[in-house]
C-alpha cells in the first residue's frame, strides 16, 4: 500500500502526464491511477490545467478539420492505384529467347546499381553522423542559452536585494545560534519605515521532511511571541532569502522548527537562532 | 476526463470521433508545437503531420501506458523537433533567443481560445522565473529531469517538486483544484 498524498506531493504525476517518464515508469503510474481514483482525479487535474495552458500558448486558431481529412483520405489503402495497368495481350505473348550477351548486359546493370547503392549508403551513413552532431550542437547551445538567460536573472535579483539591503534605515539584527544546532545562523534585516523585513536563511539546516521554520517577533517584557510568516517556499527558494511584512513593534527575532503549516505559537524546545534587536 | 468511448472508436478509424479528437486537442498541440517552432507556417504544417501521424497510428495508442493527451504530445514534441532541424526552419529567421512560451502568451492580443485569457496572464505574472523554465524544458520541451538539471543548474533531486510546486501555482490561478 502506498502513501497516496506522499506520492502526489513527489510531483511524478505531472512527469506522467507531461510524457517524461520511462516506459516502465509510465505503465507503473498507469497501473496505480487505476487502483486509485484521488491519484486519477490528481491526473486529471493537472491534464485539465495543462490544456488550458497549451490553448493559450496558441498563437492562433488551428486550420478547421477539412485539411486533415483531405490528406487521410488520399492515404487510404483500398484507394491506391495499381502502379501498373495489366496488359493481357502482353501477358498472353511467347517469351522470346533470350540470348547470353542479353544476360550480360543486364546483370552489368544490377552491378552498377549494386555499386551506385553501396556507395549512396556511405554517403547517407556520414550525413547522417554530421546531423546528429549538428543536433548535439544545438542542443547545447540551447542548454547554455538557458543557463545564461538564469544568470543574468539571478544577477537583476541579487542586486535588487543588494539595494535594498544598503537603504539607510535598515536594521540588522544578527540571530545567533541556540542549543539544538549550534552551527546555526540566521539574519534578519527590518525597515521600519517599510515594514518591510528580510531574512536570511542560508545558515539554518535544510528542515526535515513534513517541517517547516516559523520566524517569530517577539516583544520581551512580558515575552509575547508573534508569527511573521511561515518559510515554507524554503526549496523553491534558490537565494533563501525572503520578504516579510513586520508592522510590529519587535524587540527580538527568534526562528523555530514547527509541523507543516506552521504553529500558532513557538515550540520552544526547537528554537534554532535568536536575536535581539539593539535598542 | 479522458473521452474513454471516443477515444475507442478513434482507433477503430472512425472518421466523426477523429474530427472530434481534432476538435479537443488540436490547439492544445498547436500551442505546443509554436512553442518549440515560433512560426505559424511550420506550426500549421506540423500540426496537420501530427494528426495524420495520430491517425495513421492510432491503433499504437495503449492506455495502460499512458494518458492519450500524452500520447499525442510525444507525437507533438517529436515532430516539432524534427522539423527545427529542416531547412525550412532553419531559413525561418527565428528569434531562437525568445523561444519560452511565456513570451508567446504575453505577445498574444487575440484570445480566440476558450481558455481564460485573463488567468493565463495573471499567471505568468505570479510565476517566477524558475518556473517558466522548469515548465518550458520539461513539459514544452520534454527534457529528462536530468537535463532539466543540468540546463537550469539546479539539483536533480529537486526538479520533480520544484515542478510540482509550480504546477499548483497554475492551479491555483486557473482554479483547477
Amino acid at each position: 500500500m502506498i502513501d497516496i498524498q506522499e506520492y502526489i506531493d513527489s510531483g511524478v504525476l505531472e512527469l506522467y502526464v507531461y510524457g517524461t517518464l520511462s516506459e516502465a515508469e509510465s505503465a507503473e503510474v498507469s497501473r496505480l491511477v487505476a487502483l486509485h481514483p484521488e491519484l486519477k482525479a490528481e491526473v486529471e487535474h493537472i491534464e485539465i490545467a495543462l490544456q488550458q495552458l497549451t490553448s493559450a500558448a496558441a498563437p492562433f486558431t488551428p486550420s478547421s478539420f477539412d485539411s486533415i481529412q483531405s490528406k487521410i483520405q488520399s492515404t487510404n489503402g483500398e484507394d491506391v492505384i495499381p502502379l501498373l495497368p495489366i496488359d493481357e495481350e502482353s501477358s498472353q505473348r511467347p517469351i522470346k529467347q533470350i540470348s547470353k550477351r542479353t544476360i550480360f548486359i543486364s546483370s552489368l546493370g544490377w552491378v552498377a546499381t549494386i555499386l551506385l547503392l553501396v556507395v549512396l549508403g556511405y554517403q547517407f551513413a556520414g550525413g547522417k553522423k554530421l546531423e546528429d552532431k549538428i543536433t548535439t550542437l544545438e542542443r547545447e547551445q540551447i542548454l547554455q542559452q538557458a543557463k545564461t538567460d538564469m544568470a543574468e536573472e539571478e544577477l537583476v535579483k541579487a542586486n535588487e536585494m543588494l539595494d535594498i539591503l544598503r537603504t539607510k534605515d535598515i536594521i540588522s539584527v544578527p540571530l545567533g545560534a541556540q542549543e539544538i544546532s549550534p552551527e546555526a545562523y540566521a539574519s534578519i534585516y527590518w525597515n521600519k519605515e517599510t515594514d518591510k523585513a528580510y531574512v536570511d536563511v542560508r545558515g539554518l539546516p535544510t528542515p526535515p521532511k513534513g517541517k517547516v521554520y516559523q520566524l517569530w517577533s517577539l516583544t520581551l517584557d512580558p515575552l509575547t511571541p508573534t508569527s511573521m510568516a511561515v518559510l515554507d517556499q524554503y526549496d523553491a527558494n534558490g537565494t533563501q532569502l525572503f520578504e516579510v511584512n513586520n508592522p510590529n513593534a519587535s524587540e527580538a527575532f527568534g526562528i523555530t522548527l514547527e509541523p507543516e503549516g506552521g504553529s500558532a505559537s513557538p515550540t520552544l524546545e526547537q528554537l534554532y537562532v535568536l536575536g535581539v534587536v539593539e535598542p | 476526463m479522458q473521452p474513454d468511448q471516443l477515444i475507442a472508436k478513434f482507433q477503430q478509424k472512425d472518421e466523426s470521433a477523429f474530427a472530434e479528437i481534432y476538435a479537443r486537442y488540436s490547439e492544445n498541440i498547436l500551442g505546443v508545437i509554436h512553442s518549440v517552432l515560433h512560426d505559424q507556417e511550420l506550426s500549421e504544417e506540423v500540426l496537420q503531420d501530427v494528426f495524420v501521424k495520430a491517425w495513421n497510428n492510432a491503433s499504437s495508442y495503449n492506455a495502460q501506458k499512458g494518458r492519450f493527451f500524452t500520447w499525442l504530445l510525444n507525437i507533438a514534441r517529436n515532430a516539432a523537433i524534427d522539423k527545427t532541424r529542416s531547412k525550412a526552419f532553419k531559413n525561418s529567421k527565428r528569434n531562437q533567443d525568445a523561444a519560452f512560451f511565456v513570451d508567446i502568451l504575453e505577445d498574444k492580443n487575440n484570445f480566440s481560445s476558450k481558455v481564460d485569457a485573463i488567468g493565463i496572464k495573471k499567471y505568468i505574472e505570479v510565476l517566477e522565473p524558475i518556473c517558466k523554465k522548469v515548465i518550458q524544458l520539461l513539459f514544452f520541451k520534454g527534457y529528462t529531469q536530468k537535463e532539466t538539471a543540468e540546463a537550469l543548474d539546479i539539483p536533480l533531486g529537486t526538479v520533480k517538486t520544484r515542478n510540482r510546486i509550480c504546477i499548483n501555482k497554475l492551479r491555483d490561478v486557473l482554479g483547477v483544484t
